[in-house]
């Protein structure tokens, strides 16, 4: 029985009628839908950018050997003394090599793992910097730099040279930009390391590394894991820790617990490494939320608002359409059809809008050290929130439409005509 | 002769302020192609008794049948319906939609009806306009039209969908001695030409006096 084409057609004629009042309603709903846009674009954008600042360079699992005490001391071994209550003072912990035993084999063994996106090798050990007379005390990282570059976005943080020149260059240091200052050194340069059991080697400077955390960049440089070895004096099977990649984040958890258990290693997976830092990220989606659902429903009262008011308006049109053979529900129709086109009409705006000013932000530059490849405001446009906000025009604006339209429904066109 | 329109035994209560007996037990009818007029003072309850004839007030006791079908306790999308379709109503006051234009006007309740194409529709609306002399005025917007020629554009809403009976309470209450005349004179017309049944409300005695059959009411009570 409802004739939409009539119920459009009236609805059509009071938005148009009233434009004023109509526009002011969809602005209401345009000025939150673009607000929510602009803010959830932006805000997840931060949070996206200092997301990967983090998980970028981290390992989902971190392979190495741990310095720690022995689970068994070697009383409990002994069964004479079994039942009595053993103290032991001053445990020291257990004399273990730094290496991983059998570091290559379990790198293959984890490449074929179809979790894996990858597992890269690192030798990591204590340096001095030598600059004159002065030592400065350091970390040199062996590393394969492809692979860190592909599976770890190596090359965002090299701020001069590049990965390639790191590879290809033989006893080649990708210097810790903090250390660079220090010594007044640019590319090209040399500069001399000495490891903790002596010798001097000296390296030639192929890039920069900027992490943007200051105190690291003052220590860590990075070289080929060939060179480290060298200067350490090792073979090549002298692998000290293993990173691995994986494809799905949350399977970093289970795998740590697989490899501790079958290599005795020490497995740190990324949750554990980083718990604070997730906890960061929820509170501020749950800010950008609350104030987006704010934003919302201050639109949505204003088209309560606009709709109760033109519903007194309309008490006489009411009541002659229903005298005329309109029922309840065909009067409500009319009224929810207004409101929903006031939020269709000012949600697509607002989307618009969000659009608009979201692009707008993606240029403003922003610029910082600690963030070497960001040069503009990260925004981070997800269709989805799109998708959202129009719902939610639609939602709020049919909530907004219901209440007045039900009491339009309700009136007695009785009461209407004979109070005249 | 077919009756179009029967009341029975129709009582009807106030309960707000004091419960209050407004109608006490109405029974009458309206014939097909009868031009009756419902006379009484202020408060005799005349106009609540068209209310409930005209099926837009649902709290009464008694029975109302339309066409010999019996109405009284239908769901209200039903009642609509049949109002739709089978009641034209006039009002003292105008009551156009002051946004549309005089056609649309006409034209909605046989839009509501949708037994025709729009261009049905509106070629029906412009021939009552033409029985009612104001086809010039199609085009232009409710609100610009005079008291006297809004009344005539009620009264082609009215006819939009050939009812069976149209309503009016007082429809020439609010017009000058000419223009009631001339309302009355269209009335009239259609009764006698078209078959039309009307009831009208009116305090008009010499409006009254020219309709074929009066309905007096005092206190509630038919009393002739």
């Amino acid at each position: 029985m409802t004739n939409w084409s009539i119920i459009l057609g009236i609805a059509k004629t009071h938005l148009l009628t009233k434009i004023k009042q109509t526009s002011i309603a969809a602005l209401g709903v345009t000025f939150g839908i673009g607000c929510y846009i602009t803010l959830v674009c932006f805000m997840t954008g931060l949070n996206t950018m200092l997301d990967d600042l983090i998980l970028n360079q981290t390992p989902h699992v971190h392979i190495y050997n741990e310095i720690e005490p022995a689970k068994q001391q070697p009383v409990s071994l002994y069964d004479d003394l079994n039942n009595g209550f053993n103290v032991i003072h001053s445990i020291k912990p257990k004399l273990s090599q730094k290496k991983i035993h059998n570091a290559i084999p379990i790198i293959h063994y984890l490449e074929n793992d179809d979790n894996v996106r990858g597992a890269v090798p690192q030798v990591k050990t204590q340096i001095f910097y030598i600059a004159g007379s002065i030592e400065i005390g350091g970390n040199l990282t062996g590393i394969n730099a492809i692979d860190e570059a592909k599976y770890f976005n190596m090359g965002d943080y090299i701020i001069e040279g590049s990965a390639e020149a790191l590879q290809n260059t033989d006893n080649g240091i990708l210097l810790g930009i903090g250390i660079a200052k220090k010594m007044a050194l640019k590319i090209g340069d040399r500069v001399q390391v000495s490891p903790i059991n002596g010798g001097i080697f000296p390296l030639k400077i192929v890039g920069f590394y900027q992490s943007g955390i200051a105190d690291l960049d003052a220590i860590q440089s990075f070289t080929n894991i060939k060179t480290v070895q060298r200067i350490l004096g090792e073979a090549h099977n002298y692998i000290t820790d293993i990173n691995v990649k994986l494809f799905d984040i949350e399977k970093a958890v289970p795998l740590a617990k697989t490899i501790e258990q079958q290599f005795n290693l020490k497995a740190i997976d990324i949750k554990t490494a980083n718990a604070q830092f997730e906890t960061g990220t929820t509170i501020r989606n749950l800010i950008t939320y609350a104030v987006s659902i704010t934003l919302l429903i201050v639109a949505g009262f204003g088209i309560y608002n606009i709709l109760n008011m033109l519903i007194y308006e309309k008490m006489n049109d009411i009541a002659i359409l229903k005298a005329t053979g309109f029922s309840g529900n065909d009067v409500q129709l009319i009224f929810m059809s207004q409101a929903m086109i006031i939020g269709f009409v000012g949600g697509v705006l607002g989307l618009l809008i969000g659009f608009g000013l979201a692009s707008l932000i993606e240029t403003i530059p922003f610029q910082t050290e600690a963030l070497p490849t960001v040069e503009t405001y990260p925004i981070n446009m997800n269709p989805l929130y799109f998708v959202i906000g129009f719902l939610f025009a639609m939602l709020s604006t049919f909530f907004a439409g219901y209440l007045p339209s039900k009491k339009a429904k309700k009136i007695d066109p009785v009461k209407i005509i004979r109070g005249q | 002769m077919s009756i179009v329109l029967e009341a029975k035994h129709i009582n009807k209560f106030f309960k707000k302020p004091v419960k209050f007996h407004v109608l006490k037990d109405i029974s009458f009818q309206i014939k097909k192609g009868e031009f009756a007029s419902i006379m009484g003072k202020s408060g005799c309850g005349k106009s609540t008794l068209l209310y409930i004839l005209s099926t837009m007030d649902t709290d009464y006791d008694g029975e109302l049948y339309l066409n010999n079908e019996l109405i009284t306790g239908q769901d209200r999308t039903h009642l609509s319906h049949l109002r739709n379709k089978h009641i034209g109503f006039v009002f003292q006051f105008h009551y156009l939609l002051s946004e549309f234009s005089v056609l649309e006007n006409v034209m909605l309740p046989a839009k509501k009806l949708t037994e025709k194409t729009n261009q049905e529709i509106e070629n029906d609306a412009m021939q009552k306009l033409k029985i009612l002399n104001i086809e010039h005025l199609a085009k232009k917007r409710a609100s610009q039209v005079s008291g006297g020629e809004k009344q005539r554009v009620a009264i082609a809403r009215a006819l939009i969908n050939n009812p069976s009976i149209i309503m009016g309470d007082e429809p020439t209450g609010n017009l000058d001695s000419y223009n009631a005349e001339n309302v009355f004179n269209i009335f009239k017309q259609l009764s006698d030409e078209q078959g039309l049944s009307l009831l009208v409300v009116t305090h008009d005695k010499d409006f009254a006096n020219k309709t074929d059959r009066i309905i007096q009411m005092r206190d509630g009570r038919i009393i002739g």
